[in-house]
């Protein structure tokens, strides 16, 4: 079943056209990762689809379950089913790890979600949202929240950045609890080895997918770095 | 019910806990106006108080080498719409001597109540005064209050201060605190504070870090709504080698509020160090839309954010 569609969407900054066209569609349980140059508009399109503040779709529609989400406010879509970890997780002063994993839910259990992303319930439950913790211990953090929330469809953007190689199996499993829990993942990642347990996969490039289909097929498309020579303009290898 | 009874029902339905003035191991001491209405001494604590036409002088003593379990709760209040408390205060910690004091500040119903708290403070050589003042303010905004301290701490010692006025209007708020640090002595000056409708909130805070390897930190944080306003200004002075400061000033400023952040830092010695930071504006955007992607609405996720600098 369609989960989300993304149809002809046009978004544009002052001149700058960022999507020309773009067109994606997600099933119910698929996990969809997307690659792209720095600069293609991965973390854009993100945004569109939370409802980020002045990110709407120039043209073009959003579509969740069916329904066009376009004028929906962030809180609005979250209670659709929609989620986002952000690259770069804010920092909260005064809450406490504990209340973070509870904001919305208050009956779980979060010792269970920061043990699936590698940190121990003793240590970490009493510590401060704050900058007392480090970049990669916030990260996971975020990961915990997103499971806890048991979206319909969670956005991750760049869950790899600032954790070290050796605990990318760590997000592995987050992806593969959200998808067993029913949810789809949409995955934006550089790591070849997390975009591969993807289902399917999308290359951004010029404001539009240039390339969908296998994930193995897309990452051979990417490595093989024609974007490389991409002028912006016209491109050439569509 | 006596004036007592009544002071510490409003301190009961603020959230305090009753019993300190029943249990003989808790140290209190209580005063509406200018009557004293209740004392509780415990070993090594001394407290010698009278009352003035419009208030209290007190003295209190910590004696040497005396460590106090449990808090000493000092109850101050004004039952009535109108008022005036004038409390000064001799606090003298005796070396080796260690306390936590709170101070809870009782106006329900202020709606003319000027409260005014002029404190002399001497910590000596390794002791430990941890100071807590909580404020329990009613709806009218009709109050004045002005806490003035100078705090003087001895070699290893420690002066840790807490002020908290988030409950109820603020109505117009004077900080004034100095601390001159001794060697190796530690400060920690906290406040906290919650303005809105027409509240002035004005907070000088000024640590002089005079003994080598003194150290210390000034962290105000305020939210303000409505038309409330703010100033802030904290000093920290660098006197001596291997002194280190810090003022770290958050402000978030909703509706018509306007807030101001003046961080004054002033080092005398080539080996001090002394840092500031200080973020005024609305509430972090990216802080909010983080937590409306967990389903808060925009209400919701600012009175997270909000209540958790306060916290």
């Amino acid at each position: 079943m369609l989960l989300l569609e993304i149809k002809d969407i046009t978004y544009r900054v002052k001149e700058k056209e960022i999507f020309s066209g773009l067109s994606l569609a997600i099933e119910s349980d698929e996990v969809h990762a997307i690659l792209g140059k720095n600069g293609t508009g991965k973390s854009t399109l993100a945004y569109l689809v939370m409802g980020c503040e002045s990110y709407i779709p120039t043209s073009g529609v959003i579509l969740f379950e069916g329904k066009i989400i376009n004028d929906l406010k962030i809180h609005e879509r979250a209670q659709l089913g929609i989620t986002l970890a952000w690259q770069e997780p804010v920092r909260l002063e005064g809450i406490s790890v504990r209340d973070y994993l509870t904001l919305k839910k208050k009956e779980i259990d979060p010792s269970l979600y920061l043990e699936m992303v590698g940190l121990s319930p003793e240590l970490y439950l009493t510590r401060m949202m704050d900058k007392s913790l480090s970049g990669g211990e916030r990260k996971r953090i975020e990961l915990a929240s997103i499971v806890a929330l048991e979206p319909k469809l969670a956005i991750l953007d760049e869950p790899d950045s600032g954790i070290d190689m050796l605990s990318i199996q760590d997000i592995i499993n987050v992806i593969n609890v959200l998808k067993k829990n029913g949810a789809a993942v949409l995955l934006i990642t550089h790591r070849e080895e997390i975009g591969k347990i993807a289902d399917r996969a999308s290359q951004i490039c010029n404001g539009k997918i240039i390339c969908s289909g296998d994930p193995e097929m897309v990452a051979q498309y990417y490595k093989s770095r024609k974007c490389e020579v991409c002028i912006a303009g016209v491109c050439a290898y569509v | 019910m006596s004036e007592l009874e009544e002071l510490m029902k409003v301190f009961g339905e603020a959230g305090g806990d009753n019993s300190i003035l029943v249990r003989e191991d808790i140290a209190h001491f209580a005063a509406s106006g200018n009557k004293i209405l209740s004392t509780r001494v415990t070993q090594g604590l001394e407290i010698k108080a009278e009352e003035t036409a419009t208030g209290i002088d007190a003295r209190v003593r910590v004696q040497e080498g005396t460590i106090i379990k449990n808090p000493v709760h000092l109850c101050f209040g004004i039952l009535h719409k109108k008022g005036l408390q004038e409390i000064r205060m001799d606090i003298k910690f005796e070396t080796g001597a260690s306390a936590h004091f709170i101070a809870h500040c009782i106006f329900p119903k202020a709606q003319k109540v000027k409260h005014i708290m002029d404190a002399v403070v001497e910590i000596g050589e390794n002791a430990q005064m941890t100071y807590s003042e909580v404020h329990y303010h009613g709806p009218y905004g009709g109050i004045e209050v002005i806490p003035k301290a100078v705090v003087k701490v001895g070699k290893n010692g420690r002066y840790l201060a807490d002020f908290s006025l988030i409950t109820g209007r603020v109505g117009k708020l004077g900080i004034d605190y100095t601390v001159k640090a001794g060697e190796n002595a530690v400060i920690e000056l906290i406040a906290r504070v919650f303005g809105h409708g027409d509240d002035k909130i004005r907070i000088k805070e000024k640590v002089m870090l005079d003994g080598e390897n003194s150290k210390g930190l000034i962290k105000t944080r305020v939210a303000l709504e409505e038309r409330a306003q703010a100033e802030v200004t904290g000093i920290t002075e660098g006197n001596a080698a291997g002194a280190r400061g810090h003022v770290d000033c958050m402000e978030i400023v909703k509706d018509s509020a306007v807030a101001k952040a003046i961080p004054i830092v002033n080092v005398t010695h080539p080996l001090a160090k002394v840092t500031h930071e200080a973020a005024i504006g609305s509430v972090d955007k990216r802080q909010l839309e983080t937590l409306m992607a967990h389903g808060l609405t925009p209400e919701e996720a600012v009175d997270v954010i909000v209540k958790g600098i306060l916290k």
